[in-house]
């Protein structure tokens, strides 16, 4: 770098570029963030700076584009995260959803904010667990997120033993995956319940068929206010009365808009929309 | 919550009692099988939970479950594998022995809380909130 050329300042505008794309807030003490995981995006792509990456970003160039939202989105996830609402889900929630579709024989499972996989595969996992009956009923598990990498990687269901370390029982570990090199990859019977897409939830959303029950976790404290008021209310329009809303476990609820009755369960609290 | 690490690498034993005492574990230490044995015969209060390496000198972990197994008044003691065997037909050994869960080494503490919490030994609200957020 020669001695004139002063490091430009790019962060004000990534912080625009990310909230436009994504709806991520960066605020002023997530510099560092920016600046260590766009390092990699700026060498992978032969760049020499933050200002050469900016200016292609604003000539429009799509491959960047996924690689940046890709690196800002933070993809941190682990199997049956906090564990409670997962039994809740099946001491709980899935019952409840059988009883009032049990003359329609379907079910709808929502895992908005997907990441690698683990969560929809937990999912997925409880119902072959402790759910036989269901392999006669239509059950859809629709599992979306923004990050195309992250989406690629639980498509895949390939994962590493750090990853396979972060709260999966063992006896799951040996039913429904099998060892290849390094790594431990999820059975097809399970992979084939789940269907992955691209759905960024600060845009329009596509059509989505009304869901049982939607798990929306760990990805609105990312957002501000009206962002989460919004993803919120999308939420309630795609899900059926009587269907179920599950939070990450440090989310507030204060944004919920009405309609939505919280109900202890399994030591966690789900929210179920109202009937009308 | 009372615990006991065994594992023939003073590194590694100091690693798992660091990360069971910040949720407030009182942990004791066993250098191998025997070593645990030994232990678990004079304590006057069974531990709540025993962390498992499988390869140490004097009786490896494998053995010392088995042996564990075996004794009624044992059987509360909640049992984990913690070891660099990755191969399946390992964990179904440690599984079949008599471990309730396996961890993989290498680890890391949010990997312990979460395999702990998953085996209902009590993690504090504050340490599982503290999981790598977000
Ligand atoms: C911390 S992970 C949570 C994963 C999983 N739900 C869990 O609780 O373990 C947050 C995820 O939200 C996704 N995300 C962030 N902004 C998004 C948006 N605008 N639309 C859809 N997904 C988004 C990220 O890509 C990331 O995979």
């Amino acid at each position: 770098m020669t001695l004139t050329a002063r490091e430009e300042d790019t962060f004000p505008f990534f912080q625009d570029y990310i909230f436009a794309k994504s709806a991520i807030v960066l605020t002023e003490e997530k510099r560092y963030l920016v600046e260590t995981r766009l390092a990699p995006v700026v060498q992978q792509a032969n760049l020499s700076c933050l200002g050469d990456l900016m200016r292609a970003l604003l000539r429009g160039d799509r491959q960047l584009e996924t690689a940046v939202v890709d690196a800002m989105t933070t993809n941190e996830t682990s199997w049956f995260r906090d564990k409670s609402p997962f039994e809740a889900l099946r001491d709980h929630v899935l019952a409840e959803r059988m009883t009032a579709n049990s003359g329609r024989r379907a079910l709808s499972i929502w895992s908005a904010a997907c990441s690698t996989g683990q969560e929809p595969y937990s999912v997925a996992m409880i119902l072959e667990a402790h759910f036989p009956e269901l392999s006669f009923w239509n059950v859809e598990i629709l599992a979306t997120d923004l990050a195309a990498g992250a989406l690629a990687r639980a498509r895949q269901g390939r994962f590493s033993a750090l990853e396979i370390n972060r709260g999966l029982p063992a006896a799951h570990l040996l039913q429904y995956f099998s060892r290849e090199g390094a790594h431990f990859q999820i059975n097809d019977s399970l992979k084939r319940r789940v269907l992955f897409q691209q759905l960024n939830l600060a845009q329009t959303w596509p059509v989505i068929p009304p869901q049982d029950v939607i798990l929306l976790r760990n990805v609105l404290i990312y957002f501000d206010a009206p962002t989460r008021q919004r993803v919120l209310a999308g939420v309630r329009a795609n899900l059926r009365p009587g269907g179920f809303l599950l939070l990450g476990a440090a989310e507030t609820t204060r944004e919920l808009v009405g309609g939505f009755v919280p109900i202890s369960v399994a030591g966690t609290t789900v929210y179920q929309l109202k009937e009308n | 919550m009372r615990a006991l690490v065994v594992d023939d690498s003073r590194a590694m034993r100091a690693l798992l009692t660091n990360i069971l005492q910040s949720i407030g574990a009182e942990v004791t230490q066993a250098k191998d099988g025997c070593d645990a044995l030994a232990r678990l015969r004079s304590a006057d209060r069974l531990p709540d939970l025993m962390l498992v390496d499988w390869h140490m000198p004097e009786m490896d972990g494998l053995e010392l479950i088995k042996q564990v197994r075996k004794d009624p008044a044992w059987k509360p003691m909640t049992v984990m594998m913690v070891t660099t065997e990755s191969e399946q037909e390992n964990m179904v050994r440690a599984l079949l022995a008599g471990a309730d869960e396996y961890l993989i080494k290498p680890f890391t503490r949010d990997a312990v809380l979460e395999k702990l919490n998953l085996l209902g030994v009590h993690v504090p609200e504050q340490a599982l909130a503290a999981l790598t957020g977000g």
